[in-house]
């Protein structure tokens, strides 16, 4: 009768144990992990990661909520201008759970580069971002080259010191 | 018969008490893109700026010491 309650008890330990270990385990990507493959719907029509291997890939993840997101995109701008002859492609994946949202921020500050839609945040959760906004800057094979979170004045120098060395690496 | 009330009751109590501690643990953590509502200005501390000063002033006013809220150098006089 005793071991048969010590039984029960420990399964209901392990399982109690088992179902507190899924709360909260997002792994953020490393640097030359292999850059998980989406496919969003974007202003014109859909955007698919996979379409732009051989050229670097600074991808964003924002939402029309966020204060940095907000400054960081006359700065992705420039970017994209300054580099678009060095085939470098900035993809702004929007967050915002309301695509309304992101339709109104979008219209007040317009993005002049590729931006997609994932309302549901399953991208976010590929790659496992832990604060918004955060870029990943992808090499021409596909692999994750910096990753970066937040977006502050100061970081404009450094993130362009990493295109830039991005840009003039070789295939 | 009743020992095995008095059991099952202590396994219930048992899951209530694991269930009480785990918390919201249990549940999905809410993730960085999911906090559209937490930005909003109204749910800082400093969400209304007039009301924020009214309490500013008569924080300040109790503290009969003007800078009382975190101003460098209020209260001893030598600033």
């Amino acid at each position: 009768m005793k071991t048969m309650r010590f039984h029960k008890l420990k399964e209901l330990l392990l399982a109690f144990s088992f179902c507190m270990s899924f709360s909260g385990n997002v792994y953020a990507l490393e640097p030359g992990n292999k850059a998980p493959d989406f496919n969003l719907p974007g202003i014109q029509g859909s955007v698919q990661l996979s379409k732009t291997i051989g050229s670097v890939v600074y991808v964003d993840f924002w939402a029309s909520w966020c204060g940095p997101c907000r400054h960081s995109f006359s700065w992705m701008n420039a970017m994209q201008e300054k580099y678009r002859s060095q085939n470098l492609q900035i993809i702004g994946v929007n967050l915002d759970a309301k695509n309304e949202d992101a339709k109104k921020f979008l219209a007040e500050i317009p993005a002049k580069f590729t931006v997609a839609f994932d309302s549901k945040g399953e991208t976010a959760k590929q790659y496992g971002i832990k604060g918004m906004p955060t870029s990943f800057l992808i090499g021409r094979d596909g692999k994750v080259i910096y990753q970066h979170l937040g977006f502050k004045e100061a970081d404009k120098e450094s993130l362009e010191k990493q295109i830039k060395s991005a840009l003039e690496a070789k295939k | 018969m009743k020992k095995d009330v008095i059991q099952k009751s202590f396994y219930a109590v048992l899951l209530m008490c694991m269930l009480g501690l785990s918390g919201c643990a249990l549940g999905t953590a809410v993730q960085p893109w999911e906090k559209a509502t937490l930005a909003r200005p109204e749910m800082t501390f400093e969400g209304d700026k007039l009301d924020n000063a009214y309490t500013e002033h008569i924080y300040s006013s109790k503290e009969g010491a003007s800078g009382g809220a975190g101003v460098g150098g209020g209260g001893c006089g030598c600033n």
